[in-house]
């Protein structure tokens, strides 16, 4: 890695003692010798272990669900179904106010995608908790379920989710999160070139390294304490509480050491079931994702659909770009309605453009709810600016990366949501990726500056 | 039938923080009896090294060497709110939090050393190695050590902090939206060269070279572990991952890492780093939040230089070979 001061020294000050310096990480041994502590290192004597009953089906009506075999089975403790959890219908972005409650902790009368929670099992084994996972017998009526985004928009389509009534979220400002700025079709009408380009992604896994999981330990005085790889300590105890109904002064969560997160970790999804399955038996109990519950269980960053319309001059200036973004939430929102709303403020993308239109989506289908991952609402609306900026150049005949310069944000330039920009840093990034990459660019570019005068 | 070499580019920016603010975080800061502080939170290290950073933080901001700082976290039995690690909010948020209560400390500290000086606090500054000393005259000093047994169990001082780092949350506008979504921006330009070969649809990433705007690099050796590895995490996003292969058909998801595909060490591109540092205006020392930034460029740089390659566009993630094939033998059918 090269740091280069030379860049911003007028606005930096330098020559600190502590920041600044490669200190050597005071957790790093720990790690690399096996010693760091992490939630499933913590073992209680009696201690249960909980798996699910999960959804074969991508939608489908419960008829009836009989657990009596499986509570017969060998080293089985308790058996929970949707009757037992005090607040089962939730969702965890309540806490700032962004509703409706959309997701069961258990699921109740119907299912919405295939790996949905019914039943969860608590046994002195994992073994047994498995064995009799596998006996319990639910009666499901299949329904007919949609996976593509766009069929899902269709009139008619199968709903998902009742508690949206539509199979999108609606926003204060409607069926999508927009912005307007200037004139987007007057924009089109002037552009000498107009290009316009649908990009599409798949789920992806966070793949840590450790599974998502807790270990929950009753306290004996009505306190509960779960041991956690949560990304968000009082989120989720505080999400704990509501669908426990459950004071949050009985709760107690230990974690912050965690083996790999990347936005997969903030959910709330083991923890409120364990600490219930603790509260009703008075042992302490184990919940903790096998490898194929991390990877179709947990959720995936969402599958994308953007749809970019761009009107270009010969001269290279972009003078209107549309965009419209899908967010593939699955069957409930988690994260999804927030993680659509900041591709909204992200678009156009770092450049300067007189006149832009932005909707985004976020839309219910029957597979596994998507949630935040690395680069949440950003990374693929990314993907798609960047390679449409690379067409765009080459429709025009220019430099893909002399294209970026005519068209990069600098201080004091309005963005499409309003704000002025500041701290711009994108022109010094080109220059430098120019020289690093050996990829010259004309020397009017390379005297350019985010700074302008007198911003 | 031939390897094709191609180049690519892309651009980016990327928000520091929880989108439109709202997000809270709280730290505490307090001194042991023999000068070392304590820094109580609730905020939750990854293993990207959150724990260290906010150390250095501390001991910046008081005035001590880092070993003399520990990090204790995540208790919400002791440790104030802290929204979350998300967004790229753990340095910028919670830094600003320790920064503030580490000064209500520091200020303490330098008011029980002034007495035991008898000099005035505004005289006194630290030597970044544990020592407290009056302002042009170093010889006349006092070490933390000192100050701290003097504020226990003389003076009934407790050297300590409080701290609250929060961004008003911002609502969108109904119909303009209009909004504050962030208050800084990290920054990004990656140029991606591959290797394609036509006869099987083959990416191979030769050299990936990145140049990050960060804010400020707060620990330059964490700083590149972090850029690597989003640099790596980039190209695996380009080229390999997904748990719904023919999405949005469900089947075919993989449910372990033999089905999963990801790239291997052998696949991994030749990586550079460059880090450009401008401050920004409410960052801990300038810095921003570059966690999740790192990770993207990587993926429209591929993806154009495969086009530049073999002349097909693959607009839909991952690149597969499948789909590359497809796209050549489409091309070739004109």
């Amino acid at each position: 890695m090269e740091l280069r001061k030379d860049y911003f020294a007028d606005v930096r000050k330098d020559g600190l003692h502590e920041i600044g310096q490669p200190r050597p990480r005071l957790d790093s041994p720990g790690h690399v010798t096996g010693k760091t502590t992490y939630f499933a290192d913590r073992n209680f004597p009696g201690m249960l272990h909980l798996k699910m009953v999960r959804s074969p089906h991508h939608h489908a009506r419960i008829r009836s669900i009989d657990t009596s075999e499986a509570e017969k089975h060998p080293g089985v403790v308790r058996v929970l179904t949707a009757r037992d959890v005090p607040h089962n219908v939730y969702t965890i972005l309540i806490l700032i106010q962004v509703g409706p409650e959309d997701e069961t902790v258990l699921a109740d009368g119907k299912v919405r995608w295939k790996g949905e929670a019914v039943v969860a099992v608590l046994a002195e084994t994992e073994r047994a908790a498995q064995e009799a996972a596998a006996k319990v017998k639910v009666d499901y009526e299949v329904l007919p379920a949609v996976f593509d985004m766009e069929e899902a928009l269709k009139p008619g389509a199968p709903l998902v989710n009742e508690y949206h009534g539509q199979n999108y979220y609606l926003y204060d400002s409607g069926e999508c999160r927009k912005v307007r700025f200037g004139d987007v079709e007057a924009g089109f009408a002037q552009a000498d070139h107009i290009l316009e380009q649908s990009y599409q992604s798949s789920p992806i896994e966070h793949a840590p390294t450790e599974t998502t999981g807790c270990v929950v330990a009753p306290e004996g005085n009505d306190r509960f304490t779960c041991y956690t790889n949560t990304q968000a300590m009082f989120f989720t105890l505080d999400n704990a509480s509501i669908i426990l109904q459950m004071p949050g002064s009985k709760l107690h969560f230990v974690g912050g050491t965690v083996g790999g997160g990347f936005g997969g970790k903030v959910d709330v999804i083991v923890e409120p079931i364990a600490i219930l399955g603790a509260k009703l038996t008075g042992r302490p109990v184990s919940f903790v994702y096998s490898r194929e519950e991390e990877m179709q269980i947990s959720s995936p960053r969402a599958a994308e659909k953007v749809v970019i319309k761009d009107g270009a001059m010969k001269d290279g200036r972009i003078v209107a770009r549309k965009v419209t973004g899908y967010t593939d939430a699955g069957a409930y929102s988690r994260h999804s309605p927030y993680g659509a709303q900041k591709g909204a403020a992200h678009y156009p993308g770092p450049y300067t453009i007189p006149n832009v239109w932005i909707d985004t989506y976020c839309v219910y289908t029957n597979r596994t709810p998507s949630s935040a991952m690395r680069g949440f609402g950003v990374t693929i609306g990314d993907f798609a600016l960047e390679v449409q900026m690379d067409k765009l150049a080459r429709l025009i005949g220019m430099d893909p990366l002399e294209f970026r310069f005519i068209n990069a944000y600098r201080d004091g330039d309005m963005k499409a949501h309003r704000q002025p920009t500041e701290g711009a840093a994108l022109i010094e990034c080109m220059q430098e990726a120019s020289r690093a990459a050996n990829w010259p660019v004309a020397e009017k570019y390379m005297a350019m500056s985010s700074y302008r005068k007198g911003a | 039938m031939a390897i094709r070499r191609g180049r690519g580019v892309a651009a980016i920016n990327y928000p520091t923080g929880m989108n439109l603010g709202g997000d809270p975080t709280q730290a505490l800061v307090h001194s042991t009896p023999t000068g070392n502080f304590m820094v109580t939170l609730s905020s939750v290290d990854l293993g990207q090294g959150m724990k260290q950073i906010m150390a250095q933080i501390c001991a910046e901001t008081i005035g001590v060497p880092t070993d003399r700082v520990v990090i204790d976290t995540a208790d919400t039995d002791t440790g104030p709110h802290c929204m979350g690690t998300f967004a790229s909010r753990g340095t910028h948020r919670a830094g600003n939090a320790v920064i503030q209560a580490a000064k209500e400390a520091r200020q303490v500290m330098l008011e029980v050393a002034a007495e035991e000086l008898e000099v005035n606090a505004s005289d006194l500054e630290t030597d970044g190695q544990g020592n407290i000393q009056v302002k042009g005259a170093p010889q006349k000093s006092i070490s933390i050590f000192d100050v701290a047994l003097s504020a226990h169990f003389k003076r009934g001082r407790s050297i300590s902090g409080r701290g609250m780092f929060l961004i008003p949350r911002s609502y969108p506008e109904k119909e303009t939206g209009a909004m504050k979504p962030s208050t800084c921006y990290a920054h990004a330009c990656t140029v991606a060269e591959v290797e394609v070969d036509d006869e099987t649809g083959e990416v191979t990433v030769l050299t990936v070279k990145n140049v990050f705007e960060i804010g400020r690099a707060l620990n330059p050796k964490m700083v590149e572990q972090q850029l690597v590895g989003g640099s790596w995490m980039g190209i695996s996003h380009a080229l390999y991952e997904t748990t719904e292969p023919y999405y949005p058909n469900r089947d075919h998801g993989g449910t372990d890492f033999n089905q999963y595909l990801m790239p291997g060490p052998g696949d991994l591109a030749q990586t550079e780093i460059t880090v450009l540092e401008r401050p920004s205006a409410d960052g801990p020392f300038g810095a921003k939040g570059p966690g999740e930034m790192c990770a993207n460029p990587q993926i429209p740089a591929v993806a154009n230089a495969v086009f530049d390659a073999v002349g097909v566009r693959i607009d839909t993630l991952p690149i597969t070979p499948e789909r590359i094939l497809r796209a050549l033998k489409a091309q070739a059918a004109g």
